[in-house]
């Protein structure tokens, strides 16, 4: 059989991914994570934070229970039916960066998990960064820096 | 200067007539692997993935140096009287086998084919023997799921979702004694030693898909220098293709008039219960080997099962290999065992 | 009110982006650096803040929120900061979660192991 065809037909033979039950739980999963992001901003707001002060004690928070569920061993749990609802969540940053630090402990604290604590969440930083220097540079070019 | 060549002795390239004997064998396994189907056929089972050790890769020396101390106890044989060990793992440069090889004093041939690797030491052993170049001969391999998930995949905790055709590498080791006894659990009759297929694909989320040709074509091509069929065998066991790679073997075979039904049989499939969660099936270099020495030699050795193929499939990529886009080549080794009567 | 938008929103968000995973096989790396780069694009446009006024959490916790702070933040200093703003204004608003998940993956690799 010709290599073309052969992947063809493993195209055809390939069992479904579950499509309509993994975008369910990423709902499902990804809203009730934003729905607690929301109860610490308003807690937060309610002892005194105002709505630019509050960002980043949420932030700080949120990561913080990411960190807690990911050394705890729960939070790949969650993400093995969640999905993008427990990666695409700040939680689900916190469990990038803490994921590989906890794993590359015992290639020692240096080269290990401090040389390897941005091997996921890198990228989303690197390009974020990258896309908000375009971004703020045509903002620049075109306004002059006006907000 | 022209070198000149003779023919293939058998006739057919990569094809060994071959005369040995497993005299026995051991398998040492992880909990979870201890929970499948076969789980009562072990012979040792650890208590936890670290098996006392500080880290995985150590865990996973355990497993393999555990199943030769184990075998070589219950064949009453010294280490001193050991001429070969042939054995392979799924790290980097091997280490495993490695270091088994430096923990055990025997001398040592680290060989890797990914998980043919068990047919792939079987093989080079019963050469060994039937050569006479080696009397007892040791054949071990060993893999551990969770090395192999540091090695080829993501850190044990990231939240990463699987795909439906991933396999499992299968914790555990399994070692094989090889001479030339007339007792015994089963006989190495024949081999044939695969050649590189790669049909282009590149998912390493479904290796099956990918060693199915490999599989397919050192079937036929060992078929063919027997002068056999499929009938001709009450198991032909693959490993490890699991349940993404099975069906496509039986159609690839179909085309060629092959139909073995029943007969084919995957080490993937065999070693966990679909209710592990183990996607696809099982898969690493432990997993044929556990299947074999736990399921497939006491039953040649019972004469339930007359003639078998061993036919052992690997995955020829490294995770550089695939980031780098490369395609992933695949190779099967078959080992033809016969029941001692 | 608001914490059933954060859900609804939240939610959705989660399940768009696994949709386009499971429909396109892209890699859950290049779902995620694509978000952040989506949601730094929309903040550019001033799309993301009218958005994340509405949805509170449920657009900010979403990582293209993470690039939407990105931006913010980076525009709020350019006048006051000029040109070095581009360097040095997306860390302002998004250091602290960075610098948490951070410090909180040091201090987890030294009080427990990755297991299975």
């Amino acid at each position: 059989m010709e290599p073309k065809e052969y992947r063809q037909r493993v195209k055809r033979l390939e069992p479904p991914r579950p499509i309509a039950r993994n975008a369910l739980w990423a709902f499902v999963v990804g809203g009730v994570i934003c729905l607690i992001g929301q109860v610490v901003q308003s807690g937060l707001m309610a002892v005194g934070y105002n709505q630019e002060t509050v960002k980043a004690p949420t932030s700080i928070i949120m990561v913080f229970l990411g960190a807690l569920a990911t050394a705890l061993g729960i939070y790949d749990r969650i993400a093995k039916f969640g999905g993008m609802g427990a990666n695409l969540p700040i939680t689900g940053f916190s469990n990038a960066v803490v994921a590989p630090a906890m794993e590359f402990k015992q290639e020692g604290p240096i080269m290990g998990t401090g040389a390897r604590i941005f091997q996921i969440a890198g990228p989303v930083i690197a390009y974020g960064l990258l896309t908000a220097f375009v971004v703020g540079l045509v903002r620049f070019v075109i306004m002059g820096g006006k907000p | 200067m022209k070198v000149q060549t003779a023919p293939s002795p058998t006739g057919q390239r990569g094809h060994l007539r071959l005369d040995a004997t497993i005299a026995s064998s051991a398998t040492v396994v992880g909990p979870f692997e201890a929970q499948g189907p076969l789980g009562p056929l072990f012979d040792r089972v650890v208590q936890d993935d670290l098996c006392g050790e500080k880290s995985y890769e150590r865990a996973e020396l355990c497993l393999l140096r555990g199943a030769v101390e184990l075998l070589l106890d219950r064949s009453e044989v010294s280490a001193t009287d050991v001429d070969l060990l042939i054995g392979g793992d799924l790290l980097d440069q091997i280490t495993t086998t490695n270091f088994a090889g430096r923990d055990l004093g025997v001398p040592l041939l680290g060989v890797y084919s990914a998980c043919a690797t068990t047919s792939e030491s079987l093989l080079l052993g019963a050469l060994a023997v039937t050569s006479k170049a080696a009397s007892t001969v040791v054949c071990a391999t060993a893999s551990h799921h969770l090395s192999a998930e540091r090695q080829y995949r993501f850190p044990l905790e990231l939240a990463v979702q699987r795909a439906p055709t991933a396999q499992w590498t299968a914790t555990g080791g399994a070692a094989f004694l090889l001479g030339r006894n007339d007792e015994g659990l089963a006989r190495i009759v024949a081999a044939t030693v695969g050649t590189v297929q790669d049909y282009g694909l590149k998912d390493p989320n479904n290796m099956g898909a990918a060693m199915a040709p490999a599989a397919a074509d050192t079937i036929l091509r060992h078929f063919r220098a027997r002068g056999q069929a499929s009938r001709d065998y009450d198991l032909i066991l693959t490993g490890d293709l699991a349940r993404a790679g099975l069906p496509l073997l039986e159609e690839l075979l179909g085309e060629e008039g092959e139909r073995p039904a029943h007969r084919l049989q995957d080490a993937g499939v065999l070693l966990y219960d679909p209710s592990q969660d183990v996607h696809a099936g099982g898969s690493g270099a432990a997993c044929s080997a556990l299947v074999l020495a736990s399921l497939v030699l006491p039953r040649l050795r019972r004469g339930e099962l007359r003639r078998v193929l061993l036919v052992a499939t690997g995955s020829l990529h490294s995770p550089r290999s695939y980031q780098q886009g490369e395609t992933i080549p695949t190779v099967a080794h078959a080992v033809e065992l016969e029941a001692i009567v | 009110m608001s914490y059933l938008l954060a859900f609804l929103v939240g939610g959705a968000l989660c399940l768009l982006a696994q949709l386009v995973m499971d429909v396109t096989k892209a890699t859950a790396a290049e779902i995620l650096v694509g978000s952040v780069m989506l949601g730094a694009i929309a903040a550019g446009f001033g799309l993301y803040e009218p958005f994340a006024k509405f949805a509170g959490a449920g657009a900010t916790i979403p990582l293209p929120g993470f690039g939407f702070s990105l931006v913010s933040g980076l525009i709020k200093e350019l006048p006051k900061e000029g040109w070095v703003a581009l360097f040095s204004g997306a860390f302002k608003a998004t250091g602290a979660g960075i610098k948490a998940a951070l410090i909180f993956g040091v201090i987890a690799s030294f009080a427990t192991r990755a297991r299975a």
